[in-house]
């Protein structure tokens, strides 16, 4: 019995989506439904956090758009998600990137992992 | 007869094509196995009585062993034993198997389940009592108050809302929305959450109130 929530789970969760971390930034686009068209909407920022397990999973995107800082949140598995790209792996030391929110400039970004 | 035991395994939540979220529990419900018929001309009512889950045949009386004989059942008795009630025509052949599949997705179910036990507990969290004020010379602070009148009529009302024992009662939730069925696992996904913690025994019934969306 206690292997099935997780089949249950595992069954839902998406497979095609690249793996990142906290700190990349990444470009997601996701599917924006207008009555009957559809089309994609882009959004890049930087991963502040990430939370949940298995199909309850989440991340957090945050940028500095028009001078404000915006950050929208986004379920892991969830159909509207078309597309991840990776723009830039960042180098950080802990999980969750709060600190951003209270800096600007160039204080405010994230040191780049190198290869 | 429509009708399942099933057992509450646990809750998660369903995408849709539109990415739309659906909180589900799931319910391991099924198979279940007639053991016994009830009729009008014997018993006063017309039920059958339906077993779900096995228990080793050491493990069970012999008084229940020879009950599920004539259902093929005395080998590996069920675990649990319950009753629904049939419609009086109806007729159920003994140890007829009913699986989820008399469920369709979208349908409304029923369900009835124990809730969690919360022990003793003081009016505030009971029955939603205000309680007193913390600050301001308190002094009163998630009592119960006073429990009636005077010299008339010198008694406590009957079921007079006092501390007491909460939870562990059995309670039915109407009107779930199934929104999925696997076979292969006897699962059912129903659209919100059921009474009782995970594990729980829960009886499954057709809605009595609402059959369609």
């Amino acid at each position: 019995m206690s292997g099935i929530m997780e089949k249950v789970n595992k069954a839902q969760c998406r497979t095609d989506l690249p793996a990142f971390n906290v700190g990349d930034t990444l470009k997601v686009y996701s599917k924006i439904i207008e009555g009957k068209t559809e089309r994609l909407q882009a959004f890049t920022g930087t991963v502040i956090s990430k939370g949940g397990v298995g199909i309850n999973e989440s991340f957090t995107l945050r940028r500095i758009a028009f001078g404000t800082g915006i950050e929208r949140v986004y379920p892991m598995h969830s159909p509207r998600i078309a597309k991840i790209e990776i723009q830039k792996k960042g180098d950080v030391r802990r999980a969750k990137l709060y600190y951003l929110r209270d800096r600007v400039g160039k204080a405010a970004r994230v040191k780049d992992k190198g290869n | 007869m429509k009708g399942l035991i099933g057992k509450k395994v646990g809750m998660t939540q369903l995408y849709d094509e539109t990415g739309k979220v659906t909180p589900v529990t799931v319910i391991q419900a099924g198979p279940c196995t007639v053991i016994d018929t009830m009729t009008d001309e014997g018993n006063g009512y017309s039920a059958v009585q339906v077993g779900y889950g096995e228990k080793k045949a050491k493990n069970v009386s012999k008084a229940l062993k020879g009950h599920c004989k004539k259902a093929g059942k005395d080998s590996n008795p069920p675990e649990i034993i319950k009753e629904f009630r049939t419609e009086k025509d109806e007729k159920l052949e003994l140890g007829t198997v009913l699986t989820v599949d008399q469920f369709k997705a979208n349908e409304f179910v029923d369900i009835s389940g124990v809730t969690k036990g919360k022990g003793f507990q003081g009016v505030v969290r009971r029955y939603k009592f205000a309680g007193g004020r913390a600050s301001h010379g308190g002094g009163w602070v998630r009592r119960p108050g006073s429990s009636g009148n005077r010299t008339w009529p010198a008694k406590v009302d009957r079921n007079k809302r006092r501390p007491g024992h909460m939870g562990s009662d059995s309670r039915t939730v109407q009107n779930l929305q199934v929104m999925r069925i696997d076979k292969e696992d006897n699962l059912l996904f129903v659209k919100g959450a059921v009474p009782g913690g995970n594990g729980g025994v829960l009886l499954v019934r057709p809605a009595k109130k609402k059959t369609s969306a």
